[in-house]
């Protein structure tokens, strides 16, 4: 071929026909195409092709699966969230109750403590108040025998004699009433 | 023979195999391009995947957006039925898109510029929709060529057209890989040998040579887009071609 390619540039020699139609190269160019086509389409849809198709399922298949696991870990963790929340409020609501009950243990306490306390002070007033009545009775019982003394004293140097003990009590006890 | 634009197209026996009833078999450049393919490919996918990450890394992130981009591409346009011609639709793109690629590295041979391989790979995909769509529909898949809701007059007229017109797929869909090819590398060829030419006439040449420079540097960015574009059409093509199979009615 190399050698008859140089007749194709010697003015007058032999003309090489256009090589794209030149019968003499197309049983070796058919022989030759055949043998890589058929190489290249079994190695392909055998080999090269399944397997880049492999991959695909298979990122598929993973993502599927992530989004599946992600969805599953959401309602865990959602539920999770309600559980604690839930337990959160039971806690509120049993802090509440003791609370309340202690505030009203101290308070009945307080109660009792006021109620006693103000028992004793009762008592203690009744008492103060019974010993002024007691102390104002003697006290007014003296001023009544030093009014009547005093009073027939009074009687006594005036007339020079001395009244009835029974007259002096009775004008005594109206003056002081 | 570096200034002639066609040179980059021969075919270069590298060992003579034996002949096939007369027929001299050669193990040639375009055979070990096409191997190298097969090898960058296939040895490049099953690389790329060794790992087979959960999380991908570079390169599997690059086998698994062409898995998904060809995938699409079938899904689309040959619903989820034609899921069973995907190996089909994806061998026959990244066989292409490789080829073309290696085609556009400097001084490499591009395959894909060769009318017998484009045609056998448009056969391919044309009887395996005649096959397929007997296989599937049986007689039904004749519908495929009575469109409904056409009047009785014009009826043979449209059924002769749609004949031809799928007859003439394999035609189309071969040409417009291998032409495209052919003419883009020419026409780089063409340009950068003008380059060459203009660069030797001194001074003034090397002024002259700019506009051929670009106009190069513009077109090679454009081959590469014609390279990747090529390989996704003749794909895309093969799968609305399917489609006809699995889903004959219009």
């Amino acid at each position: 071929m190399a050698e008859t390619k140089t007749g194709t540039e010697a003015p007058g020699g032999h003309k090489e026909p256009f090589p794209p139609f030149n019968p003499e190269t197309f049983a070796s160019q058919l022989v030759w195409l055949a043998i890589a086509f058929v190489a290249l389409y079994v190695l392909l849809s055998r080999v090269a092709l399944p397997r880049i198709a492999a991959i695909f399922a298979a990122r598929s298949g993973k993502v599927a699966s992530d989004l599946a696991a992600a969805e599953r870990l959401k309602t865990e963790s959602e539920a999770a969230l309600e559980a604690y929340e839930k337990a959160l409020a039971d806690a509120r609501g049993k802090a509440q109750g003791i609370a309340n009950t202690t505030r009203a243990e101290f308070a009945a306490a307080a109660d009792e403590k006021k109620k006693q306390l103000e028992a004793s002070l009762a008592a203690k007033l009744a008492e103060a108040e019974r010993q002024i009545e007691a102390t104002k009775k003697a006290a007014m019982a003296n001023v009544r025998d030093i009014a009547s003394d005093a009073a027939t004293e009074i009687v006594k140097r005036l007339t020079g004699t001395a009244p009835a003990k029974q007259a002096i009590d009775r004008a005594v006890d109206a003056a002081l009433h | 023979m570096a200034a002639d634009p066609i040179h980059q197209f021969q075919i270069k026996n590298i060992t003579t195999l034996g002949e096939i009833g007369g027929v001299e078999i050669a193990f040639t450049n375009s055979a070990a391009f096409m191997l190298a393919a097969v090898v960058f490919t296939a040895g490049g996918l099953v690389l790329a995947t060794a790992g087979r990450a959960m999380v991908p890394g570079r390169v599997q992130s690059v086998a698994e957006i062409i898995y998904e981009f060809v995938a699409d591409m079938v899904r689309q346009s040959a619903g989820e039925a034609g899921m069973r011609f995907f190996p089909l639709v994806f061998t026959l793109f990244s066989f292409i898109l490789v080829l073309n690629m290696f085609g556009m590295i400097p001084g490499l041979f591009t395959v894909t510029s060769h009318i017998v391989v484009t045609a056998v790979l448009a056969l391919v995909v044309f009887f395996t929709v005649i096959i397929y769509g007997f296989y599937k529909n049986g007689l039904k898949f004749f519908r495929l060529f009575v469109p409904s809701g056409i009047p009785i007059y014009i009826l043979p007229l449209i059924v002769f057209i749609e004949v031809l017109s799928f007859l003439s797929r394999p035609i189309s869909h071969s040409v417009r890989l291998f032409a495209n090819m052919l003419a883009g590398h020419i026409t780089l060829k063409v340009f950068a040998g003008f380059i060459v030419m203009l660069s030797g006439f001194g001074i003034a040449g090397w002024v002259g040579a700019l506009l051929p420079l670009a106009l190069t540097v513009a077109l090679t960015a454009l081959e590469f887009l014609v390279a990747f574009l090529q390989a996704y059409v003749f794909a895309i093509l093969t799968c609305i071609y399917l489609n006809d199979a699995l889903h004959p009615g219009h």
